[in-house]
């Protein structure tokens, strides 16, 4: 536990103390931390209600830890990230992971079911100069997480709703409930129903504001399975629709492939044809 | 951080570079006055898309790819979607074109105001971050949000969302938008367009040391405009010029034990992509008005100075917002989102111009469109041989200054490239040996 003491500021010893927020990047692409730099009408006022101490992507300032907040985008990748992470959570009152790579391995979580040695070669020359494991694994399989928001790539307003209630010590107003929700409140058409289209919005937890079926395309599950997903049921009706088994593996293995409730899925399919692969 | 060694040498270590997207570090070591060694080591944990993308469909790399980079998804999400209309010998619509076009407007302009504004300004005007540079220049940091903000809703309406947009297929579009949808934009694409011409003045005001390359530029080329979301050819201040099919035959990529992001090669020697070179090798292609900005900001018909490219950037944001109000000006309801694309067995290469440079996929497909084979290389990767040969440029020629002031001018000459290290790969640790 790091035993960092406090000194008090005595310019502004009658201001209430900011709470110190950190920001953190695993492997990822970036997307989830700069949806905090996305916010551009509410940067300004989010920079004043919290200290960034610690956003390497906005700021050459380093403000020691301990963290009120942290924020941590990206997935467990490599052995010295498995020590990072438990250096982070020693040093951060309230963690919360942003983001499909941090809250489900992400797309990386591919490798879950694949030959890692293969990989290196077909990418690298010299597959021997790389450190890396054999899976992507969420935070939470590696350090107690407080909260994780979903999505490839979290949303803006979801994201500030997480920053508010943390302000507010309040539990976040995030629905668990599925896009079909999302698409019914915009009064969308149904696109399963009525273009035949396959969707992953059934299964998948809401957030996005059903975007894909609003574009007139099927969901692909950005934010990951909702509370009460029956993929047994979306599996007969994609096969239903016409869809190849090899497909409907694919569909289920995407950004949020490691998702015990996908993963699951896409294995139930797998093993019953012989393609697909096995994990 | 300035450590003494035991031998009389020095280190000084920043623990990671700031203010660029992803994270890495750099080594320089200097004896006697003289820079013996420059690595910027990538050791970002490697993410293997070139794998991934084995055994799955031709659809699907705009989605897949797009996920390689939070910044510039729309770069690759073109790149994709063109090689594999390549391969299947599907030309699409003119309309889709420029919708395509339209989009990678909204993500040059969200880019180059994040990289101009809040990640490369603060070097100019000596702030640690934006949000301390907004406290003295309020209403240059609103300006800059405000721009931003327009290429995010571009990228919205048009995308669908900012980052990850879903609206992008092989073929084109889910869905056009609508005229009455793009009109909305207007206004604030007006502002955008006055704002971005303000910053190029405001930015040429800025001190820029001098530095300058003998560098090999390399940029796409077409016909009729400055190059975004295609060219047609590539060129290179060395002279040559070829189709962009024949990319792989001039670019090779190797791999070096410092970085997990592979270094290429063209035509056997280090090269540069980026606006510095789109500039120079496509000044000409400029609307009159962007021309003229960028000369009254005494930048030249080419521009050697890797310092200034902050403002060529904010040219070609000037640029962006006006190709956007023309496509806006001339659309139309009714065209057709897409074109349908069924596989065909073969092997193609799709190249557009990202915010930081050109960037290529090449991909092999099978006849039921499964990949067999996938390779992509983004700008920053193509970069590293000349942010190492600049970095030992900029450590020779500022040796006196004290480490402190070394080591912020090494950042910043890292910075002027605007690396993307999540594209790339990762984690720069600054250290300056010296003895």
């Amino acid at each position: 536990m790091t035993t960092a003491t406090h000194t008090h500021d005595h310019d502004h010893a009658e201001a209430p103390a900011r709470p110190k927020l950190a920001v953190w990047k695993f492997a990822s692409c970036d997307g989830c931390q700069l949806s905090l730099l996305n916010c551009e009408d509410e940067l300004l006022s989010i920079a004043e209600a919290v200290h960034i101490a610690y956003f390497p992507e906005a700021t050459r300032a380093v403000v020691e830890g301990p963290y009120e907040l942290s924020l941590v985008e990206g997935s467990i990748t490599t052995p010295e990230d498995v020590k990072r992470i438990h250096e982070i959570r020693a040093q951060s009152g309230t963690l919360v992971t942003i983001g499909a790579c941090a809250t489900a391995g992400g797309i990386q979580a591919l490798r879950n079911w694949a030959d890692v040695d293969e990989f290196r070669s077909i990418v690298y020359a010299h597959p021997e100069y790389l450190s890396t494991l054999d899976t992507s694994t969420p935070i939470a399989s590696h350090v107690d997480v407080d909260y994780e928001l979903r999505g490839c790539p979290v949303d803006k307003a979801q994201l500030i709703e997480v920053l508010a209630a943390f302000l507010n010590g309040r539990k976040p107003r995030i629905p668990s409930y599925s896009v079909c929700v999302e698409c019914k409140l915009k009064g969308n058409v149904c696109v399963p129903v009525a273009t035949g289209t396959p969707c992953l919005g059934p299964v998948t937890q809401a957030g996005c504001g059903a975007l894909c079926p609003s574009y007139g395309r099927g969901c692909y599950g950005c934010f990951g399975p909702q509370d009460s997903a029956n993929t047994d049921a979306l599996t007969r009706q994609l096969t239903e629709l016409g869809m190849p088994d090899a497909d409907i593996v694919r569909v289920y293995r995407t950004f949020n492939a490691g998702s015990p409730e996908f993963a699951a899925a896409s294995d139930k399919v797998a093993s019953r044809t012989t393609e697909g692969g096995t994990r | 951080m300035t450590h003494q060694l035991k031998d009389g040498g020095q280190v000084l270590n920043v623990g990671m570079l700031a203010r660029v997207e992803g994270e890495g570090g750099m080594h320089i070591e200097i004896r006697d006055r003289q820079v013996v060694d420059v690595k910027l080591n990538i050791f970002e944990p490697p993410r293997f898309y070139e794998g991934f993308l084995r055994g799955r469909k031709y659809t699907e790399p705009p989605d897949i790819t797009a996920r390689i980079c939070g910044i510039c998804p729309v770069a690759y999400q073109s790149a994709s979607t063109e090689a594999m209309e390549t391969i299947c010998g599907v030309t699409t619509t003119p309309e889709i074109q420029d919708m395509r076009r339209l989009l990678y407007c909204g993500e040059w302009i969200e880019s180059h105001s994040l990289h101009v504004f809040m990640l490369h300004a603060p070097d100019f005007l000596g702030y640690e971050s934006v949000l301390e540079m907004a406290k003295d220049h309020p209403d240059v940091v609103k300006m800059a949000l405000r721009l931003k903000k327009c290429g995010n809703d571009l990228m919205e309406l048009v995308g669908g969302r900012a980052i990850h947009p879903v609206n992008v297929k092989v073929g084109g579009f889910y869905r056009m938008p609508t005229v009455t949808e793009l009109e909305r934009l207007r206004p604030a694409l007006e502002q955008g367009l006055e704002d971005a011409l303000a910053a190029v003045a405001l930015v040429a005001t800025f001190d820029f040391p001098e530095m300058e390359q003998d560098y090999t530029y390399v940029s796409l080329r077409h016909p009729d405009w400055y190059p975004l979301e295609r060219g047609t050819e590539v060129v290179a201040t060395s002279g040559v010029r070829f189709p962009v099919a024949e990319i792989p035959r001039h670019v090779k990529e190797f791999h070096v034990e410092h970085s997990n992001a592979l270094h290429a090669h063209f035509d056997g020697a280090p090269y540069f992509v980026g606006p510095l070179a789109r500039y120079t090798l496509n000044f000409d292609q400029l609307s009159d008005r962007s021309k003229e900005a960028a000369l009254r900001a005494r930048l030249g018909v080419q521009c050697r100075n890797p310092f200034k490219s902050i403002i060529v950037r904010t040219v070609e944001l000037a640029y962006a917002f006006e190709e956007a109000l023309r496509i806006i000006d001339q659309w139309q309801d009714g065209h057709a989102p897409s074109v349908p694309v069924a596989p065909v067995a073969g092997e193609g290469v799709g190249a557009s111009e990202a915010p930081r440079g050109l960037i290529w996929h090449r991909y092999r497909i099978d006849a039921d469109g499964v990949i067999e084979d996938a390779q992509i290389v983004p700008p920053t990767s193509q970069n590293q041989a000349s942010i190492e040969a600049d970095l030992r440029l900029a450590a020779e020629q500022w040796v006196d200054l004290d480490d402190h002031s070394l080591t912020h001018r090494c950042e910043e000459a890292i910075r002027n490239y605007d690396p993307c290290i999540s594209c790339a790969t990762h984690f720069l640790d600054l250290r300056v040996t010296r003895s």
